[in-house]
């Protein structure tokens, strides 16, 4: 693909399959406390 | 749903259901933007017709590229369907009354007097109270009790200014440690301070024991003893800068944050950021201030437009850094794009009400550290728990796609439909927006995104990306040196 570059990204239907663990941190308790981010959360499943 | 946009150079086409992100150059960027809508016959006349003026954009390589892009959409790259609002609720549904993360209130009160304060100078427009032991250790009891399976535990300890509990908050800690190898749960603590009564012992505790510590400088002199000021009026820069180097000095690579706000009086806040990376601190992050629209401190439509270009400066300022060997962490740019959070995570909302909640020093619960002090928001208590169930059945139905506002928003899967109490602030409902805020989102995250169109393309950018540990890059100082003594700060 000449003219098209796919960066490598999480497949986001996939994780749909085997995600929802609810092991990584709430969005508010790293530094913001007053607005909301999910995408910047690592993933903490152990079986992903 | 797609997404496109052009920014620093690169053209960029996102895939919000799938997460695929393109970097693509403006030959595949129109035709990504006319394939949903027109044949391929009609798309090779448009394009040849627009860059007539350009040999290498023959009717063969349109066609191929056309080609490309359909081989795009079958993979599920391109043109994915929005087919998440049926699990929307269910991960909360699921999670049942699950809590996990706990702000903890130690102390409404501050020894600093910020004009600006959400929480009204640490008082959340109550009495100056402080959490007792017995409270925090019932709210710790209370987490375990009701954590269910779940194994990593937050714990923020917050206020007003926690440190003016500081007892309290090592004791809880030690609580903590002592019954988490029984109950099998791993405590994250963290701490959020002013920085004024950092010490030695401070220092110890907290790089021993938080996951994270939140400092709270605002960049420059100035604009930080703007509104960062003491009961008599005087600045706080200068008596916690030496503190937060030193404490960062001895951090080693355990995560801080440097974390400012900024205001109607600094909306050029990049100067503040630069300030702090100049002072040697790599973790930043500064947030649009929260307050009444006609608060002296609020930021204007005007304001808005300002921020938005400074989000352009600042991305451009960091990748220029990191080319360098410097990186610094933004907390709005940090994204994984392939260890990142699921679609459960990403749809979910923040979790308030539900998995997270605020405690006050006399144990009542609030959905978050931002309802606190309205009366109505009270969910129960630390004794008898969450007795406010129509409440909480409301902050469930929160998602990133319960509201009708984020129907057609690209963004939604970065945000899960944003902060529930900006929206309440703003709109008078959890389940509304705050317009001004989504946009200083939305331009965040494609700023953020740039950066790493920007690191895919440049092997210098990739050498030096900066993920984690925490970096102090700071003054030079033996780690062993009495930072406030060398005068350097």
């Amino acid at each position: 693909m000449e003219r098209i570059k796919t960066l490598e990204t999480r497949d986001l239907c996939e994780s749909a399959k085997k995600g929802g663990c609810g092991e990584c941190q709430t969005s508010c308790q790293s530094a913001c406390k007053t607005s909301c981010g999910v995408a910047n959360q690592a993933c903490e499943n152990e079986n992903k | 749903m797609v997404h496109q946009y052009q920014l620093n150079g690169y053209n960029i086409v996102l895939d919000t259901c799938s997460g695929s992100i393109h970097v693509v150059d403006e030959v595949a960027y129109d035709i990504i933007a006319m394939f949903p809508e027109k044949t391929a016959d009609e798309i090779v006349a448009e394009m040849l017709e627009k860059y007539r003026n350009r040999e290498d954009v023959t009717e063969e390589e349109i066609r191929e590229c056309i080609a490309d892009v359909a081989a795009l959409r079958d993979q599920g790259k391109l043109y994915t369907p929005d087919t998440f609002s049926e699990i929307a609720g269910t991960f909360k549904q699921r999670s049942g009354d699950v809590v996990k993360a706990l702000c903890l209130h130690v102390a409404h009160t501050c020894n600093l007097n910020c004009a600006y304060c959400f929480a009204s100078q640490g008082r959340f427009h109550g009495e100056r109270a402080i959490m007792s032991y017995e409270v925090g250790k019932q709210a710790l009891d209370f987490l375990v009790e009701h954590s269910g399976a779940r194994r990593n535990l937050e714990v923020d300890f917050f206020g007003g200014e926690p440190l003016m509990n500081f007892d309290v908050v090592k004791k809880l800690t030690a609580y903590a440690r002592s019954i988490e190898k029984e109950k099998n749960k791993n405590f994250r603590f963290t701490l959020t301070t002013n920085g004024m009564l950092i010490d030695d012992e401070v220092i110890d505790f907290c790089n021993r024991e938080m996951s994270n510590v939140v400092l709270s400088l605002d960049g420059r002199k100035e604009t930080h003893d703007r509104l960062r000021v003491d009961y008599a009026g005087n600045g706080s820069y200068d008596r916690i800068v030496p503190k937060f180097r030193k404490l960062v000095a001895k951090r080693g690579d355990r995560s801080y944050y440097m974390r400012g706000t900024f205001t109607h009086a600094n909306p050029d806040f990049t100067k503040d950021l630069f300030h702090m990376a100049d002072l040697g601190f790599t973790e930043l992050s500064m947030e649009p201030v929260v307050c009444a629209p006609d608060d002296p401190a609020a930021l204007t439509p005007e304001d808005i437009e300002i921020v938005k270009e400074q989000y352009e400066i600042l991305a451009k300022e960091m990748l220029r850094r990191q080319k360098e060997g410097h990186p610094l962490t933004f907390y709005h740019y940090m994204l994984d794009l392939t260890g990142g959070p699921c679609i459960y995570k990403r749809i979910s909302g923040c979790g308030s009400g539900t998995e997270y909640m605020a405690v006050t020093p006399w144990g009542d619960l609030y959905p978050c550290h931002q309802f606190v002090g309205e009366e109505q928001y009270k969910l129960g208590d630390v004794w008898q728990g969450v007795t406010n169930t129509a409440l909480r059945e409301e902050f469930r139905k929160c998602n990133a796609y319960a509201r009708p506002e984020c129907a057609d928003c690209w963004a939604k899967l970065y945000c899960s439909g944003g902060c529930a109490a900006n929206a309440y602030h703003a709109s008078g409902s959890i389940r509304g927006i705050y317009e001004p805020g989504c946009e200083l989102f939305r331009k965040r995250i494609e700023c953020a995104i740039m950066m790493k169109a920007a690191e895919a393309e440049d092997p210098e950018l990739r050498k030096y990306a900066k993920t984690r540990p925490a970096q102090y890059l700071g003054c030079g100082a033996a780690d062993d040196e009495d930072c406030e003594a060398c005068g350097e700060c």
